[in-house]
């Protein structure tokens, strides 16, 4: 983990347009160390382009992404993100997580790889060649990858959007685990029942407007605006 | 009909008793388009991705003239390296004209294109699918053209294969700078030409026989390659 944290982070007046379409609307809220905050919106909400605004993967139209670290690289690399349809690389998984510590400029890539796949449970899959394993096992992988380098902030965009039950369950117990670790979730949902098993805090984002920001506890028992109101009681918003 | 099932027998003969002639004509082949690839490859691979991650103004138009560089006429490509490595051209004084370096350099330049093309669209198509998660890793651009090329290592090696097929069945470039010198420059190409314009049938349909061999045997490889890493590899 980097020496000089990244967290808190202010995101003031977040906005990224497409010609005439507000995808995210002047999004404002902060993000403080420890916490689990669930990204929460029906699909076409706005989740995925906030997540990647946050990670710097695009480019916002207006507003600042600001972290409390004045050092660019070092913000770059405190942070991780796993993708909700996961990339792996033509290599085993093992080589899949090496070659992401390599990049992070880790000495003894074999020995980290090690220790991520066997704290993800993974090792089992250590030397089978990433694409062929299963999609569930893939994403576990990528996380695996992502909690290899140690980061600050993690971002998972939907990471069980595709995924089975079991493998639904094994992606969130490792999330938590790196809650438990220190690391910081900005993770995006559409799925209620997630929300509420991993959320400390929601931001529920709807049309592209970030239309509540609670804790999950009152969010769900109160929450304040009728989209959200709606949406808890599973009734489709749009 | 006689002459031709005569020719033919006596072709096969030729091969089955490994003709020093033709052993050696077959080897020459094998070693200058062997090499080409391989230059060609080793600067071909590196441009081509190279090309597909980078943005400026003009690559579209770099990339149409490379496409369309991929049906350049051997002739032509034999007429520019003619130009060059003749006496009075700026590569005159290496004095390699009508030796096998020429005909490298002719093959060479006639599939680098081929390489690089086809290197440009399979490493774009793929950096489409990873670049948000090699970004998101930092990898530099260096990283990424690297980490590309070898998850892309067997469709290249299809292209580079692809290369090779080319090379070795080409006539024109290599009959211009190379001058099908008898037991120097000439390869299976040019002897066909000319042992079939001799009337020497034999020893053309012997040359044939290998060289289709040695082409239908490159596409088998390059099958193999692409079916085998889909089923390893994913
Ligand atoms: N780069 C883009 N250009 C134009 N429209 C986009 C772009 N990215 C996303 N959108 C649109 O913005 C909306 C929100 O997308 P997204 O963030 O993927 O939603 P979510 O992840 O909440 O399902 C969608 O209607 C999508 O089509
Ligand atoms: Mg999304």
């Amino acid at each position: 983990m980097a020496d000089a944290k990244i967290l808190p982070l202010a995101v003031v007046g977040l906005g990224f347009r497409v010609g005439d379409i507000n995808v995210l609307d002047g999004a404002t809220f902060d993000i403080a160390p420890g916490s689990r905050n669930i990204v929460l919106g029906p699909n076409g909400a706005g989740k995925s382009v906030m997540l990647r605004l946050l990670h710097g993967l695009l480019t916002p139209t207006s507003g600042r992404v600001g972290w409390s670290n004045p050092d660019a690289l070092a913000v770059r690399r405190a942070q991780a993100m796993v993708f909700q349809r996961p990339v792996m690389l033509r290599r085993s998984a093992r080589e899949n997580v090496e070659f992401a510590l390599h990049v992070a400029g880790v000495r003894n890539v074999r020995n980290a790889a090690d220790l991520a796949l066997d704290r993800a449970g993974l090792m089992r899959l250590a030397d089978r060649p990433a694409r062929l394993c299963s999609g569930g096992e893939q994403q576990r992988i990528a996380l695996a990858r992502a909690w290899a380098l140690q980061p600050e902030v993690l971002f998972l965009d939907e990471p069980t959007a595709s995924l089975d039950p079991a493998a639904t369950n094994a992606i969130e117990e490792a999330v938590n685990a790196m809650h438990r670790a220190g690391t910081t979730i900005i993770m995006t949902t559409h799925d209620l029942g997630q929300a509420r098993r991993l959320a400390d805090r929601v931001l529920f984002l709807n049309h592209g407007r970030l239309v509540e920001d609670a804790p999950a506890v009152s969010f769900f028992a109160q929450p304040t605006s009728p989209d959200a109101a709606a949406f808890i009681r599973g009734e489709l918003l749009w | 009909m006689q002459e031709i099932s005569q020719s033919l027998s006596l072709a096969v003969a030729l091969i089955t008793s490994l003709d020093s002639t033709l052993l050696s004509i077959a080897g020459l082949s094998l070693r200058v388009s062997g090499i080409a690839v391989l230059a060609a490859a080793l600067l071909a691979l590196p441009f081509g991705a190279w090309l597909a991650l980078a943005r400026f103004p003009g690559r579209q138009g770099v990339i149409a003239v490379l496409n369309g560089m991929m049906g350049l006429p051997p002739v032509v490509v034999g007429l520019l390296v003619y130009l060059m490595l003749s006496r009075a051209g700026p590569l005159g004084p290496l004095g390699i004209l009508f030796t096998p370096a020429a005909m490298m350099i002719a093959q060479a330049l006639l599939i680098f294109p081929i390489i690089a093309a086809l290197a440009r669209q399979v490493i774009e198509d793929a950096w489409g699918e990873y670049r948000e998660q090699l970004v998101s890793l930092n990898a530099s651009r260096a990283q990424c053209m690297r980490a590309l090329l070898w998850d892309m290592r067997f469709t290249l090696t299809t292209a580079v294969l692809a290369g090779f097929g080319r090379a070795i069945a080409e006539v024109g470039a290599v009959m211009i700078v190379g001058g099908n010198i008898d037991g120097v420059t000439r390869l299976m190409t040019t002897a066909i030409a000319l042992e079939t314009s001799k009337g020497d049938l034999p020893l053309a349909l012997a040359l044939g026989v290998v060289l289709i061999t040695m082409v239908i045997t490159i596409n088998l490889a390059a099958q193999w390659v692409k079916s085998t890493a889909v089923k390893n590899h994913g």
